[in-house]
C-alpha cells in the first residue's frame, strides 16, 4: 500500500526516465546534436551503487509506515541520489572523453534533468513534511548546496560541455557575473533611493496611493523586452542632445532604469503594507508617551514593519536578477549576454552557462534574506534562529 | 487659593460639521480623581486627548498647572504625563522592562536609576520583576498587559495621570482588581487622574469627583454622592440606573460616616468581628446579611471602637 503519493510519484518518475530517457548526449563537436547515452551505460558497478542504494530507498519510503525516520531517511535519499546522478555524469562524461577527438562534446540528457529535478523536489517536499526549525532549514540547505558543489569544485564535471564551454571563456564568464551583479546593485540604489520615501508617503497620504500603484503595476505588466525597447528613443534622443552625459541609448543606463522601474513595486508596495500593518494603538501610546515624529518612525514604526520591508526587497532582488539577464538585449552585458550568444548560435550549453548562474545567483539570494528575515527579532521579541 | 491641575475654560472641539466638545469649562484640583463619564460620542474622550494634546481645541484654552498648553511644545507636554489607553498598545518588541522605561528613557534619565524605577513600579503593580522583566507583551495576559500600561504610565513620575477607559476591554474580575489596586495607587501616590469611562457604576467606585457629558456638553459635576442624590436631570439618572439605586446610594457612602459614635457600655456591644470605618455601607449591608444581624460594631483606622452601625441607619438617607 502506498503511503505517501508525493514520494511515490517522484520516485517512480526518476525510475522511468532512468529506463526511458537518455542519461547524456554525445555528439562530435558543439554544432551538431548528440545521440542519447543511456544511464545503464555509465551504472559500473560497484560505482554505480552510490546512485543504485540511494535510489533504492527512495522506492522504497512510499510503502513505510510514515515516521519522521523514514522522512528524514527519503531527503538524504534523495539529495544522495541528486549528487550521485551529477557524479555519474561527471565520471562517464571523462571516459567518453578520454577515446574521443577533442571537438566532441558530452551534455546532459533529458534523462538527467528529469531525474535531477525529481530527486530534488522529493527532497524539498521531505524537508516540508519534517517540518524543522530555521536553524535545521538554513543547515540542510548548506548542506544540499555543498554536496551538488562538491563534484564541480573537485574537477569532476570538467568533461562535460557545460564545463569545456565555461573553460573556453572564463575571463569573459567572471566579467559577466561581476557586470550582472554591477546592473543588479546599481539599479537597487535609486530603487532604495526613491521606493523606500515614496512607500512611507503612499501609507501616509492615501491619495498619493492611490494615484502611484495603479502606474506602478501597469509598469510591472509591460513585458521586459518592450520596456527595454521602450527605453532606447528617449536616451538616445537625450545622449544626442547632451552627449557629454555619457548615457546611451543601449547598454547600462536603459537596463538600469528599466530595472528600477520594474523594482518600486514591490518596495513600495511592501514598505506602505509594512507601516500599515503597525498597530495604530501602539502609534497612539507612542506618541502619547511624547515620542517625536521622528523617534516614533525610528523606535516604532520602522522596526514593526522591517519584516514586510525586508519581504520586499527579497521579491525586488530576485526579480531584478532575473530581469537583468534580458537587459543583455539592449547590449547592458552580464549572463543573459552569454545566454544570447548561446541561443542565437544554438549552442545549447552555453545557453545553460549563461542560465544556470542566473538561476543560482537568484536563490542565493533568496537564500540569504531569507536567513536575514528569520534572524530578525519577531514582534514577540523572538527571533526564529 | 489652590490652582486647578488640569483647566479646561469654554473649550469647544469639532470635526468636521459635528461638534464633539461643546463649550466645556471644568476644573479638576491637584490630586483629585476626576471621572468624565457619558455614552459613546459624548466627547468625553477627546476631551481628555486635549489635556496631553493628542487633540487640539477650536475654541478655549486647557490649562495644565496654570500654564495654557498650547504654548507648550506637545512631545514635551506629554512627557509630563502617563497615558493609558483602552487597547494598552504596549509596543510588542520591547520587553516589559523596555516598555516601562520608555518615558524615563525619553527623558534622558541614568541607566541606573531607570532599573530602579523599572522595578518599583512593577512592584507597585504587582508584577514580579524578576518573572516579568524579561517577558514580552504577547506572553501577558490581558489584565497583566494593563498593568505594564499603568506603570509605563507612571514611570516618569508625572504629576498627571490621562486614563482613556483602561479596564474597558478586561473581564470583570481582573477590571474589579484593577479598579482596587488604581484606588490604592492614587492614595499612595496623590498623582492628579482624569479617567474616562462610559460605565457610571466605575465611575461612582473610583472618582472624588464624576464631569457627566452628553452630546459635549457638561451636563454636571459633582461627588459621586450628589449624584446619585442631586442628579441634574433626568439623563444622568438614567445614566445612574434606577436598577439597584440604593445599593448604589449605599456604595458612595462608609461603614464609619453613618455608624451611631456613642460607643455603648462594653456589655451592651454587639458581638462579631468589627467593621473597618471605610467599608463602603453596601459591603457593610452585605456583612450584617451574611452574619444574620441587624447591628455591628465599627472601627477607626487604628482599631479602636467608632462606634455601632444599625441597619435601620441604612435607610435613613
Amino acid at each position: 500500500m502506498i503511503r505517501n503519493r508525493v514520494l511515490f510519484v517522484l520516485a517512480a518518475a526518476i525510475a522511468v526516465a532512468a529506463l526511458a530517457l537518455p542519461f547524456l548526449s554525445f555528439a562530435p563537436n558543439r554544432l551538431l546534436s548528440g545521440q542519447g547515452i543511456a544511464l545503464a551505460a555509465a551504472l559500473e558497478m560497484p560505482r554505480g551503487l552510490a546512485l543504485l542504494a540511494p535510489g533504492a530507498v527512495l522506492l522504497a519510503v512510499p510503502f513505510l509506515r510514515p515516521s519522521r525516520g523514514a522522512t528524514a531517511a527519503s531527503v538524504a535519499a534523495a539529495l544522495l541520489v541528486g549528487a550521485g546522478l551529477l557524479w555519474l555524469a561527471g565520471l562517464h562524461a571523462a571516459e567518453l572523453a578520454a577515446t574521443a577527438p577533442p571537438a566532441a562534446r558530452t551534455s546532459f540528457g533529458s534523462g538527467f534533468w528529469a531525474m535531477e529535478a525529481a530527486a530534488l523536489l522529493a527532497a524539498l517536499d521531505g524537508a516540508r513534511r519534517l517540518g524543522l526549525p530555521a536553524p535545521g532549514r538554513i543547515a540542510l540547505g548548506l548542506a544540499t548546496a555543498l554536496l551538488l558543489a562538491a563534484p564541480l569544485a573537485a574537477g569532476q564535471l570538467d568533461q562535460l560541455s557545460i564545463l569545456k564551454e565555461y573553460a573556453n571563456r572564463r575571463d569573459a564568464f567572471s566579467d559577466a557575473v561581476l557586470r550582472h551583479g554591477a546592473i543588479v546593485a546599481a539599479a537597487l540604489v535609486p530603487t532604495l533611493a526613491l521606493g523606500l520615501p515614496l512607500g512611507v508617503l503612499a501609507q501616509r497620504r492615501p491619495t498619493v496611493g492611490r494615484l502611484l500603484f495603479p502606474v506602478l503595476n501597469i509598469v510591472q505588466t509591460i513585458p521586459s523586452i518592450a520596456l527595454f525597447g521602450l527605453m532606447l528613443a528617449p536616451l538616445s534622443a537625450l545622449s544626442a542632445a547632451f552627449p557629454s552625459l555619457g548615457i546611451a541609448g543601449v547598454g547600462m543606463a536603459p537596463a538600469v532604469i528599466a530595472l528600477t522601474l520594474y523594482s518600486l513595486l514591490p518596495i513600495v508596495r511592501n514598505t506602505a503594507a509594512g507601516l500599515d500593518g503597525v498597530p495604530e494603538p501602539v502609534r497612539e501610546a507612542a506618541r502619547g508617551m511624547g515620542m517625536t515624529p521622528a523617534q516614533l518612525f525610528l523606535r516604532v514604526d520602522v522596526p514593526l514593519a522591517l519584516p514586510v520591508l525586508l519581504a520586499g526587497f527579497r521579491i525586488t532582488l530576485v526579480q531584478a536578477v532575473g530581469l537583468a539577464a534580458v537587459a543583455a538585449l539592449i547590449g547592458a552585458g552580464g549572463l543573459g549576454a552569454i545566454m544570447f550568444q548561446g541561443l542565437f548560435a544554438n549552442a545549447l550549453d552555453l545557453v545553460l552557462l549563461g542560465a544556470v548562474p542566473v538561476i543560482l545567483l537568484a536563490l542565493a539570494a533568496d537564500a540569504l534574506l531569507r536567513l536575514a528575515e528569520a534572524l530578525l527579532p519577531l514582534p514577540g521579541g523572538r527571533r526564529a534562529v | 487659593m489652590t490652582r486647578p491641575m488640569i483647566a479646561f475654560e469654554g473649550v469647544t472641539k469639532r470635526f468636521g460639521s459635528w461638534t464633539a466638545v461643546d463649550g466645556v469649562s471644568l476644573a479638576v484640583e491637584e490630586g483629585e480623581f476626576c471621572v468624565l463619564v457619558g455614552p459613546s460620542g459624548s466627547g468625553k474622550s477627546t476631551l481628555l486627548r486635549m489635556v496631553n494634546r493628542l487633540a487640539a481645541p477650536d475654541a478655549g484654552a486647557v490649562r495644565v498647572a496654570g500654564e495654557d498648553i498650547a504654548g507648550l511644545a506637545p512631545e514635551a507636554l506629554r512627557r509630563r504625563m502617563g497615558y493609558v489607553i483602552q487597547s494598552v498598545g504596549l509596543f510588542p518588541h520591547w520587553t516589559v522592562a523596555r516598555n516601562i522605561a520608555t518615558v524615563p528613557v525619553l527623558l534622558g534619565w541614568p541607566r541606573a536609576r531607570v532599573r530602579e524605577r523599572v522595578d518599583a513600579l512593577m512592584r507597585l503593580l504587582n508584577l514580579d520583576p524578576d518573572r516579568f522583566r524579561g517577558l514580552y507583551p504577547h506572553q501577558l495576559s490581558g489584565g497583566q498587559q494593563q498593568r505594564v500600561g499603568v506603570a509605563r504610565a507612571l514611570a516618569g513620575d508625572p504629576p498627571v495621570l490621562l486614563m482613556d477607559e483602561p479596564f474597558s476591554a478586561l473581564d470583570p474580575i481582573t477590571r474589579g482588581t484593577l479598579r482596587t489596586e488604581l484606588a490604592q495607587i492614587h492614595r499612595k501616590t496623590g498623582k492628579t487622574i482624569l479617567f474616562v469611562t462610559h460605565d457610571m457604576d466605575e465611575a461612582l467606585a473610583l472618582a472624588d469627583r464624576i464631569a457627566v457629558l452628553e452630546q459635549g456638553r457638561l451636563v454636571q459635576h459633582a461627588t459621586p454622592r450628589e449624584i446619585l442624590t442631586r442628579p441634574a436631570d433626568g439623563f444622568v439618572r438614567d445614566l445612574v440606573g434606577r436598577e439597584e439605586w440604593g445599593l448604589k446610594r449605599l456604595a458612595v457612602e462608609t461603614a464609619g460616616e453613618r455608624a451611631r459614635p456613642d460607643a455603648p457600655p462594653p456589655s451592651e456591644q454587639p458581638p462579631g468581628e468589627p467593621l473597618p470605618g471605610d467599608m463602603p455601607l453596601r459591603r457593610a449591608l452585605s456583612e450584617m446579611i451574611a452574619r444574620g444581624v441587624d447591628r455591628l460594631p465599627v472601627m477607626d483606622a487604628e482599631g479602636r471602637p467608632a462606634g455601632v452601625l444599625h441597619l435601620a441607619d441604612l435607610v435613613r438617607s
